[in-house]
């Protein structure tokens, strides 16, 4: 077990700093899940490249899931691919964030109704944190879903949550 | 006197040239262990069942990661080695090569010339060719006067 994570019931000004300290580092430093399904991809590919440069929030994309911190489902999640999305998403490290990019991936976009292959939004197999609009979103949508998730990850908390 | 006044004087008095890569090789070693251990104690852990399982794009792992290669790549790994050793080696030949003059130009030369002895004796006996299947290619009469089995004809169709 870790010195730190859950170990506290209550907060002090000590753990406050803490969370700040610990909360400050995971933001600044986004790794991503290197993978797209779909057309979003591009947009996501785009956000990465040097005009948007993804890499000045500290997005940058990793190979492997064991060295990233958030899985940006970006495009449409068959239900094929339902099963690899939620395994990535197990065998990630926690902390772990899921961005979920596009129409597509927030609630199965234009196959809702009659998409037979499509999984009618990705938070039916993993957790999601931020919800990106738009078929597909433009790069400063992206830009402004990762901002929200920074500002999620700034109020986090280490103390253990009574029940 | 100031800290980092104090700590140049150290450096100079006290530590030789071997010493200071010693003090550098020591910060290396420590940082790994100290980052690694730190993190440890620091991080969240929650190990799962998927988590802990082998990644592979996540499929299902099959198969053992023991991949084994052609035994064809190990002379490639020789030779690979032989002109690894040979560039570590004249490299510090190279920086003091004007100081040594006509001597060291021998020395370089005479290893080289070793050097490229076997590397001839390698190619001559065919090491540095990649061992393929030998296809005997058919003449135009055999291609003219080849008779297709009918009997085999048959099963396909």
């Amino acid at each position: 077990m870790g010195l730190l994570d859950q170990e506290f019931t209550e907060g002090n000004i000590v753990i406050a700093k803490t969370e700040d300290l610990f909360n400050w580092a995971r933001l600044s430093s986004l790794w991503q899940v290197g993978f797209g399904l779909a057309c979003c991809a591009i947009e996501m590919m785009a956000t990465s490249a040097s005009h948007y440069d993804f890499d000045r929030f500290g997005v940058i994309p990793r190979p492997s899931p064991r060295q990233s911190d958030v899985i940006i489902i970006s495009g449409t999640v068959t239900l094929k691919m339902a099963i690899r999305v939620k395994r990535l998403y197990e065998q990630m490290p926690d902390p772990k964030y899921v961005i979920s990019m596009g129409s597509c991936a927030n609630c199965g976009g234009p196959y809702w109704e009659h998409g037979y292959h499509v999984l009618k939004g990705v938070d039916r197999v993993i957790p999601v944190d931020v919800y990106v609009p738009g078929c597909p979103p433009r790069p400063e949508a992206l830009l402004e879903g990762l901002l929200k998730l920074q500002e999620k990850i700034r109020n986090e908390s280490i103390v253990k949550k009574s029940a | 006197m100031s800290t980092s006044n104090f700590v140049t004087k150290f450096i100079k008095l006290m530590l030789t040239e071997f010493g200071k890569i010693f003090v550098f090789i020591l910060t290396a070693a420590l940082f790994v262990v100290v980052a690694i251990y730190v993190a440890r104690l620091l991080r969240p852990k929650r190990p799962t069942f998927e988590k802990l399982t082998t990644y592979e794009c996540g499929e299902n792992p099959e198969g053992s990661p023991w991949v084994k290669f052609n035994i064809r790549f190990y002379v490639v790994a020789l030779i690979f080695l032989i002109f690894d050793v040979e560039v570590v080696l004249l490299i510090p030949w190279a920086l003091v090569y004007k100081e040594m003059g006509i001597v060291g130009y021998l020395i370089g030369a005479i290893f080289l010339i070793l050097l490229a002895v076997g590397m001839a004796y390698e190619w001559k006996k065919g090491d540095l060719e990649w061992a393929r299947p030998k296809i005997k290619e058919p003449t135009l009469e055999e291609i003219k006067s080849f008779d297709i089995n009918k009997e085999e004809l048959k099963t396909v169709s």
